[in-house]
């Protein structure tokens, strides 16, 4: 060691005429610490972070032997490309176009999804698990991250693979090339089936869907509030609130997928400034 | 032979004004070596064994960081031969391609590291909530992790923008064209029309400097994607790490 200038750092206390001292094996004295099993970070982890970024490299420059960065034709105002394709990180979100106004899936969404995965930690109160992969010890959360994730990611591959052109539904093995017939699905708001099933004032079926919607959140909000206590407790009324809205509204995107693919459900409910 | 060279060399004036100690070979120097030296410093001097084993974080994290300073080294390399003018940024991409030297290699490799970063940030979250490092005290560095998450989408579709093919100019005008949908202050969203918000003076309009996507939006995109977004990626990421010594990291480590 060429640093030869000793410092005292502890200095003796004069009254005490014994130290605690351990044996255990390492080449310099830890002081102030309980043994511990721990090496230098250097050569270590640094090594383990080197090789990790030669790895990526070595990847990176194997993978573009074999694949290009696309360049299309010069950008034409005048010519749209049919379908037009968002970046796949961005696909999910225009997937969702297809079942929300512009002003929900492009804006408000992504929004919530921000503030929403921000939140996370603050409404999260199960103080189990940190550190170590474990599922059961934490069911709901996972449960959400993976609902909220698998959404995500479901939508990117129907994006991807299963629309054609004008976004239309195209099989992988469908004719790539032919336009599909628009007018074979006839989409409808939700108070049309109830004009016609009930045979109501349309009127009288706006109501109905206005307090189905509402009736969706109201429920939602008090089911867990008056069934499951023990969950409220552990939250807390603020935290209680912001959850289950981001909750529900996550739901009810999925549920309202599922209205729109399988019943041709437009909106839920309109009024005179927006549709849901 | 070079066991003796080594000696010299870190014996040296020079050696030692750039290192202030010796070769990393014994304890005490491996200790310097990480707390006196800025790139290194943001590890610990000593980590515990177990954190040595991959299967904690995968070095996801660690990737992740990896390709982001993999994309500022080619990107600054492509800015050697790029203008963002729409009447030429076409034509500097086909030249990077096809007449400059190396430039298809950089272009790509620019190009998949960019995919790359935006799934390894997506999975270095995935992992983070896994294991629960995100739950108290690193509730705010989850936050600030977000803010990094975000901030590489938007890197990511901005730099889309600048070849100026086809596949950039829609993507972005039908991005942007969303911005317009925004309640209250864009042109087509719910209560803007009513509230005197029209095609110049919307959201829309602020992001792109026009009604549509042309040599404004491009300039503001290149700015974008070349200096304000990796600054301000740069400064989260300071945070995030400075975070992750002081909040203590979560697993073996
Ligand atoms: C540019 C993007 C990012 C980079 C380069 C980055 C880098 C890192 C690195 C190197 C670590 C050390 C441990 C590891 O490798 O896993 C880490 C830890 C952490 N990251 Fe990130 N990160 C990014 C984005 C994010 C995102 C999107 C989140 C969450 C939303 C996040 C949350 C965290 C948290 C909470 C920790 C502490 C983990 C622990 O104590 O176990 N980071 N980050």
């Amino acid at each position: 060691m060429e640093n030869k200038a000793v410092r005292e750092i502890f200095p003796r206390d004069a009254k005490k005429s014994y130290g605690l001292v351990e044996l255990m094996k390492g080449a310099s004295p830890i002081v102030r610490k309980e043994p511990e099993d721990t090496v230098y970070t250097w050569p270590n982890l640094i090594m383990i972070e080197l090789i990790c970024a030669l790895l990526v490299t070595a990847a990176l420059i194997l993978l573009v032997q074999f694949e290009h960065a696309p360049l299309r034709s010069l950008a034409d105002p005048s010519t749209t490309p049919n379908p037009m394709r968002a970046p796949w990180y961005f696909l999910g979100l225009q997937e969702i176009l297809v079942y929300f106004d512009p002003w929900y899936a492009g804006v408000v969404l992504p929004g919530m999804i921000i503030v929403g995965l921000m939140i996370f930690p603050y409404v999260d109160t199960n103080p189990k698990g940190v550190g170590y992969y474990t599922y059961t010890e934490r069911k709901f959360a996972v449960f959400n991250y993976s609902f909220g994730f698998a959404l995500w990611w479901i939508t990117i591959v129907i994006g991807t693979y299963l629309r054609g052109l004008d976004w239309q539904w195209y099989w992988p093995w469908s004719d790539k090339l032919a336009h599909m017939n628009p007018a074979l699905v006839t989409l409808v708001p939700l108070h049309i089936v109830f004009v016609n099933l009930l045979h109501v004032s349309k009127d009288v079926a706006k109501g109905f869907c206005d307090v189905i919607f509402l009736g969706y959140f109201a429920l939602g909000m008090l089911i867990p509030y008056m069934f499951m206590r023990k969950f409220y407790d552990s939250m807390g009324a603020g935290r209680y609130i912001t959850f289950m809205i981001f909750f529900l509204s996550m739901m009810g995107v999925a549920l309202k997928i599922v209205l729109r693919l399988l019943f041709n459900i437009k909106y839920i409910v309109v009024t005179p400034w927006i549709n849901v | 032979m070079l066991e003796k060279m080594k000696e010299k060399v870190v014996q040296t004036q020079l050696f030692k004004s750039v290192f202030r100690h010796g070769y990393p070979d014994n304890e005490l120097n491996q200790a310097y070596v990480v707390f006196s030296n800025i790139f290194l410093h943001i590890h610990p001097v000593k980590v515990r064994r177990t954190a040595l084993r991959m299967r904690y974080t995968f070095c996801l994290g660690g990737i992740t960081l990896f390709l982001f300073i993999m994309l500022a080294v080619t990107g600054i390399w492509l800015m050697f031969y790029y203008t963002p003018y729409t009447g030429l940024a076409y034509k500097n991409i086909k030249d990077i391609q096809f007449v400059i030297f190396g430039g298809n290699l950089m272009r790509d490799l620019h190009r998949f590291a960019a995919h790359g970063m935006v799934l390894f940030v997506w999975l270095h979250m995935t992992r983070v909530f896994l294991t629960g490092a995100y739950k108290a005290p690193r509730e705010f560095n989850w936050v600030v992790g977000v803010v990094l998450l975000v901030n590489t989408l938007i890197l990511s579709w901005t730099g889309y923008l600048l070849p100026w093919d086809q596949l950039a100019y829609w993507a972005v005008t039908v991005g942007t064209k969303m911005a317009s949908y925004t309640p209250f202050i864009g042109q087509n969203g719910p209560w803007g029309a009513q509230l005197g918000v029209n095609p110049t003076n919307d959201l829309m309009f602020m992001m792109i400097g026009g009604t549509v996507v042309g040599q404004n939006a491009l300039i503001r995109f290149y700015v974008l994607h070349c200096v304000v977004l990796p600054l301000v990626v740069t400064v989260f990421l300071a945070v995030h790490f400075w975070r992750i010594r002081k909040d203590g990291f979560s697993g073996p480590l």
